[in-house]
């Protein structure tokens, strides 16, 4: 494999084609923060805090670390007052969703976000996808997926997989950023309803265990 | 349902992973809504997780998860349609079918959809049943409209 030279916050930096600007960071002790990587699974892009500023023939823009592969003579810088600027708002509409999550309080911190700035949605989901990425790609069960667009989407689980397989595995519990228990709720609220709607009167009458 | 019918689409599909939105498309025009069976049936034979097809579900316009009615009936609420009485169009087909939009009456006759413009606006106001458009269309008018759907 080819090395590819390239300069993160001044330092330089020799990495290996294919590597993503947060792996290659890392590997000379920088940290880009990431709320939805997770180095078992595929690059994700979803929650866009990694972003850092690059400049490509001399021209700055900014991109997500975490999708961005390495490319020769590249000038990255991981905090600028643009990428700062970019995560305080990323951190301040994710606090809207998750007000309690440890991981952006520590975040918001760092940042200066203010976690009164929007109004307040509690859905304590950040749309991260690790809970149905984990599932998807290392349990293979897709026991859990996100249903609905836009801001009514939400992660939802199924069921007729949920009941055989999530109370052995609850794999996906930990990782979630905010807090476990929107996992765990959902997926207890699935299981407690009827699994076929089509048969079931729908309400939760004695007829149907609870 | 006929499964058997349901067997049909997916194979006039080569049962192609890649022609699941077309799949499920056709499910839809020919029900009018996606039963589990048919999801289910669809998720077994493409080998397509069940939670990807709900996903997609959900996602578009286009495809339903609850029964609809035989006949679809879209009024038009766009700016246009909207300035030269739409609110009044919608309101009679309210009184005429005693459904809201987004439902279907108890006899799966009709369902009731609000759009956004269907893109003739100099036909306003318009009402679209099962894709036919009515232009010009004058609250009185609806009962009769209507009352020739069987």
């Amino acid at each position: 494999m080819s090395e590819i030279h390239l300069q993160i916050d001044g330092k330089d930096v020799v990495a290996s084609e294919g590597m993503t600007l947060v792996d290659a960071a890392k590997s000379v002790g920088i940290t880009i923060p990431t709320l939805c990587h997770h180095e078992k699974l595929e690059p994700y892009g979803g929650c866009r805090i990694c972003t850092v500023e690059v400049e490509v023939r001399g021209w700055p823009k900014l991109v997500a670390g975490c999708i961005y592969p390495v490319e020769k003579d590249l000038v990255v810088r991981t905090r600028s007052e643009k990428v700062d600027k970019v995560r305080k708002v990323l951190v301040e509409e994710m606090l809207a969703h998750a007000p309690d999550s440890e991981q952006l309080k520590v975040l918001a911190e760092e940042y200066g976000a203010d976690k009164d700035r929007f109004d307040k949605h509690p859905s304590f989901c950040i749309h991260c996808g690790l809970c149905v990425r984990y599932c998807a790609e290392i349990k293979k069960k897709h026991a859990v997926g996100f249903v609905d667009r836009g801001s009514n989407r939400e992660i939802s689980f199924f069921p007729e997989i949920a009941g055989k397989e999530c109370w052995d595995c609850k794999e996906c519990f930990p990782l979630c950023p905010t807090s476990a228990l929107q996992a765990a709720y959902v997926l207890a609220e699935s299981l407690m309803s009827p699994p076929e709607e089509a048969g079931g009167c729908g309400c939760s009458c004695s007829g149907h265990k609870k | 349902m006929d499964i058997k019918r349901i067997d049909e689409i997916i194979e006039k599909h080569d049962s192609e992973e890649s022609s699941l939105i077309q799949i499920l498309l056709d499910i839809q025009s020919e029900h009018h809504w996606l039963p589990k069976e048919a999801l289910n049936r669809v998720a077994e034979k493409l080998q397509v997780p069940l939670s990807r097809i709900q996903h997609i579900a959900t996602f578009y316009k286009a495809f339903s998860l609850v029964p609809k009615g035989r006949h679809e009936v879209h009024v038009c609420m766009g700016t246009a349609c909207h300035v030269r009485g739409a609110q009044r169009v919608l309101d009679a087909v309210q009184d005429a079918t005693g459904i809201k939009p987004g439902e279907t009456d108890a006899d799966l006759k009709f369902s009731l959809e609000t759009v956004n413009c269907l893109g003739c606006c100099a036909l306003g106001p318009v009402m679209e049943v099962d894709g036919k458009h009515h232009g010009n269309i004058a609250p009185s008018q609806i009962a009769s409209v209507l009352n020739n759907c069987d």
